[in-house]
């Protein structure tokens, strides 16, 4: 396993580029295409700014995030934060067949990562809401 | 992102580009909302977008729902494949009206 980011920041919509920027240049360094680093990006920003929204009920708090490449293929993407304990996989998958009118777009993001990550695991273990993301990359060779 | 507008014989056309994300979509919430104000029929063009997190599709789903209301029309162009992806997943290609990327 080799950790290719690791960052700790105050959970907040302000520090959601450096998040960003951190693990798109980690993925471009290890030749991630670009449709399954896009995944990984929209799946990090809906849980990044769902802890920076939700996680301390407005007060400031951090929020630790990691990148680990496991094996030659598997990206894990690991959220820590001790806020409210919250399991975001629990929340009720929007209805998607509802025409513009009834639709709402409560949960989306959730629902999103989902179908985008092939794994998305939570658990609250020593006061810690811990969420992990994981998606097999197709690496492409280098140029 | 940028977002640059012109308007046209009833309709306005809203050029989006950078990506469409929680900071930047309510930029383009507003600008969909004021073109509305001014046309009925809108019309985006999202050729130079190639990510849209759910923020983003909140301003799309506020921009139909208003076009609705007001009997006016919202129609998206040059749709990439990757935010056609995104509105695939989630349903949002039922309930927009979208033209793909040639």
């Amino acid at each position: 396993m080799e950790r290719m980011v690791d960052l700790k920041l105050q959970a907040s919509n302000d520090t959601l580029y450096t998040v960003r920027d951190a693990i798109e240049n980690a993925l471009k360094g290890f030749g991630c295409p670009k449709a399954e680093r896009t995944d990984i990006l929209m799946s990090v920003e809906e849980l990044y700014t769902n802890i920076a929204s939700y996680a301390y009920g407005g007060q400031r708090g951090d929020v630790a995030v990691q990148m680990d490449m496991i094996g030659d293929q598997r990206c894990r993407v690991t959220f820590v934060d001790h806020g409210i304990p919250y399991n975001p996989l629990e929340r009720k998958s929007p209805d998607i067949t509802l025409s513009a009118q009834k639709r709402e777009v409560g949960g989306l993001g959730i629902f999103m990562v989902k179908q985008m990550m092939d794994s998305v695991r939570y658990r609250f273990e020593n006061g810690c809401n811990i969420l992990t993301i994981e998606k097999d990359i197709a690496r492409e060779a280098k140029a | 992102m940028t977002i640059s507008e012109t308007r046209q014989e009833g309709i306005a056309l809203l050029k989006v580009e950078g990506r469409v994300d929680t900071n930047t979509s309510p930029q383009l919430q507003k600008s969909i909302l004021q073109a509305f104000q001014k046309e009925s029929q809108v019309v985006i063009d999202l050729e130079k977008v190639d990510y849209i997190s759910s923020a983003g599709l909140r301003a799309l789903l506020i921009g139909q729902k208003t076009a609705s209301s007001k009997g006016g029309s919202m129609k998206l162009i040059h749709v990439c494949d990757a935010v056609m992806k995104v509105f695939d997943m989630t349903g949002f290609s039922k309930v927009l009206t979208i033209e793909r990327m040639p």
